[in-house]
């Protein structure tokens, strides 16, 4: 039985973070490749929607780690609530503004692929107006986080935020597909692609997995810099071969 | 009993400030006036579009006026310091946190709901639909109230606190527009409203349960 | 600190304090029974308020935790706030609102019950009998900060936690403030107070004084 406890000391988890960053990154940039690929030249060309509905591979990825990136927020959040450790409260607001990112990519990518498919770059669809509420979500806990001055408060404040954002989510996508039925602006979802092809799916499977890699480094990368910036003049710091060096 | 007595002394205390500084409820009320009253300004006098806008355009209005009302809602007690004592006091800090809230929809959230037939009165709203807007009103504008603490209660102490709480909460205030600005538009259409209004009410039920106990934890974080 | 017994009433382990990156205190222990009282000494920015704010319950310690009654105070908030009674540097009263509407609400929000005959009499002993209906905006500072410690009167607490309750006082108030003061711990009361300067308490109360200094305790 692994003592995770021992891990969430910012001590013994810098260095593993150190060690486990260029593995990542290494597998983000493998499953990128190999998922574009798939992507570009094996999956077929769409009857329908011709060569545009490529971006799906971003697209479809982007999303599922937009709103993945929220519950492991939340996640991080009721642990810090709950055992008090430092380092819960350091992953959350590590973890924000890649999941900020990705709303934002999965809003674009959306955008890029309503223009050709309808002639215009935004539909009220409720799957994207969802993503854009999220990505409001994701600012409102970025901004408070940065309005607290101390970092202990930011991180606990931070985390009743995104506890209330992630029961509130499901309710907001609910309300937002009632609404859309409701109104029947745009009945054709984006995502809705006809017949998906197995190759398509690997493609997305695969470019998901790069982001989820890419998460994972980005995330231990800003970890690592809060914990420097937060607990500079600690003795573990200043032990630190890189810190040694630097003075 | 004693939970009641003090829900009720947090509610009479804060409705007793309200009434010895009547400016800044009128304020907020004047705002909801004025908002609704410029809309048609901007778009232009044709009855049927005015009709056609008034459920969305009045809802809106209402978030927005309450938001005016939540940035006070716990600055002032934390500047003077009377709410350290509040969650000092033996009483659940949520009981007394209830009764501010109550006490802010029944200045900030009741009016609107008064107000509502004579706004609807402009925007040329048949008597039945006026009746659906107050009841979706009625339901929705205590939902306001509750999730709007949240948000005043984490921005407490925090660097452009005003502009932020706006930032935190209206994302949150989605579910409960749609469903009272549809609750509305939905009888107009001859669908009926009661879906709608069940919903609305589920959603108060579960923010009634669950805000006030979000608030009071982000209370303790902000008086740290 | 005192001399040990078996459960003193109120006890704090190894507490440490953070305030953003620098530490005001670590491991700092301290215990208090009946009848005893604990001055804390320390230049501004040593942590006394935090500590105040720590042995409250309204901050928490980056390490360590305080006890009432052999009991973790975050365990039993409610009997540890029943007992407790903290007075900050705010004058904590509403502008708006009279003496006697204040100590009214936050009597009532506290759930208990005094009748207004009392807190009449408690105005009057603390010298405000003459200030009770005017809004609190317009009185002084010295003023409100006796309209504060009325509390003290009306309030039944075994722990008193006072940060600097002679601040903003005359003369006459801080003599009449120590013998409230005295009476409390002669009922088998706590009191940790803060202060500039050095409280007189009498010879026959047990008295401590605990120094902050930066980092060390």
């Amino acid at each position: 039985m692994i003592n995770w406890f021992k891990f969430s000391a910012p001590s013994t988890f810098y260095p593993l973070a150190g060690k486990l960053i260029p593995i990542f990154w290494t597998l983000a940039a493998l499953f990128a490749a190999v998922g574009l690929y798939i992507g570009f030249f094996v999956a077929p060309t769409d009857a329908q929607q011709g060569e545009g509905y490529r971006i799906i591979f971003i697209h479809v990825p982007a999303s599922w780690m937009s709103m993945f990136i929220y519950c492991v927020m939340a996640f991080w959040a009721l642990m810090g609530l709950t055992f008090q450790t430092r380092l819960s409260g350091m992953m959350s607001s590590a973890l924000a503004p890649t999941g900020a990112l990705f709303a934002f990519l999965s809003l674009w990518t959306g955008a890029l692929w309503g223009k050709p498919m309808w002639g215009t770059w935004w539909v009220w669809d409720a799957r994207l107006t969802s993503e854009l509420i999220l990505f409001f979500l994701y600012l409102g806990y970025m901004a408070l986080h940065a309005a607290i001055d101390d970092p202990r408060r930011a991180d606990r404040a931070g985390a009743v935020l995104s506890l209330v954002g992630v029961v509130n989510v499901p309710i907001i996508y609910f309300s937002v597909t009632w609404w859309n039925t409701l109104h029947q602006g745009a009945s054709v979802s984006l995502t809705k692609s006809p017949s998906m092809a197995s190759t398509m799916l690997w493609g997305m499977l695969l470019m998901a997995l790069a982001f989820w890699a890419y998460t994972i480094a980005v995330a231990l990368m800003r970890a690592r810099s809060i914990m420097l910036e937060r607990e500079g003049n600690t003795e573990w710091v200043k032990h630190l071969p890189d810190v040694k060096e630097a003075v | 009993m004693m939970l009641l007595s003090a829900y009720v002394a947090a509610l009479r205390r804060d409705l007793l400030l309200v009434m010895r500084r009547k400016t800044e409820v009128l304020t907020a009320l004047f705002f909801f006036v004025i908002v609704t009253t410029l809309l048609p300004l901007g778009i232009g006098p044709e009855p049927d579009l005015l009709r056609k806008i008034a459920p969305g355009a009045m809802w809106i209005a209402a978030l927005l006026a309450t938001l005016l009302g939540l940035q006070r809602l716990f600055a002032a007690d934390h500047a003077d310091g009377t709410l350290e004592q509040m969650a000092l006091s033996p009483e659940p800090l949520s009981i007394l946190v209830a009764g501010k809230i109550t006490a802010h929809w029944l200045v900030c959230g009741l009016p609107l709901v008064l107000l509502a037939p004579v706004i609807g009165l402009q925007f040329d709203l048949p008597t039945d639909a006026i009746g659906v807007l107050m009841l979706s009103l009625l339901i929705g504008t205590p939902l306001l109230s509750l999730l709007g603490a949240i948000g005043a209660a984490l921005t407490l102490g925090a660097r452009g606190s005003a502009l932020l709480v706006s930032l935190l909460v209206l994302p949150l205030y989605v579910p409960t527009l749609i469903f009272g600005a549809g609750a509305v538009e939905s009888h107009i259409a001859g669908l009926g409203a009661a879906g709608h209004l069940y919903l609305l009410s589920a959603l108060l039920v579960l923010a009634a349960a669950f805000a006030p106990w979000a608030t009071t934890a982000a209370l303790r974080i902000s008086l740290e | 600190m005192t001399a040990a017994t078996q459960t003193p009433m109120l006890a704090a382990r190894n507490l440490s304090c953070v305030r953003g990156t620098q530490t005001l205190f670590t491991d700092l222990s301290l215990q208090l029974d009946a009848g005893q009282w604990l001055y804390l000494q320390g230049e501004n920015g040593a942590g006394k308020t935090s500590l105040l704010r720590i042995l409250a319950g309204l901050a928490l310690p980056a390490a360590g935790s305080v006890h009432w009654q052999a009991q973790p105070i975050s365990n039993q908030r409610s009997e540890y706030h029943a007992d407790m009674l903290y007075l900050g540097h705010h004058a904590s009263l509403k502008e708006d609102l009279t003496l006697t509407e204040n100590l009214r609400s936050l009597i009532a929000m506290d759930g208990l019950k005094v009748s207004d005959a009392a807190i009449q009499d408690a105005l009057t002993r603390m010298g405000l009998a003459k200030r009770q209906h005017l809004p609190a905006r317009v009185l002084s500072a010295g003023q409100k900060r006796r309209g504060l410690l009325v509390r003290l009167l009306l309030r039944p607490a075994k722990l008193w936690l006072l940060d600097e309750p002679f601040n903003a006082l005359d003369a006459n108030a801080i003599v009449d403030l120590q013998e409230c003061l005295k009476a409390h711990l002669k009922d088998g009361g706590m009191i940790v107070l803060t202060s500039h300067q050095t409280p007189d308490l009498g010879s026959d109360t047990a008295g401590f004084v605990l120094s902050l200094s930066r980092g060390r305790a």
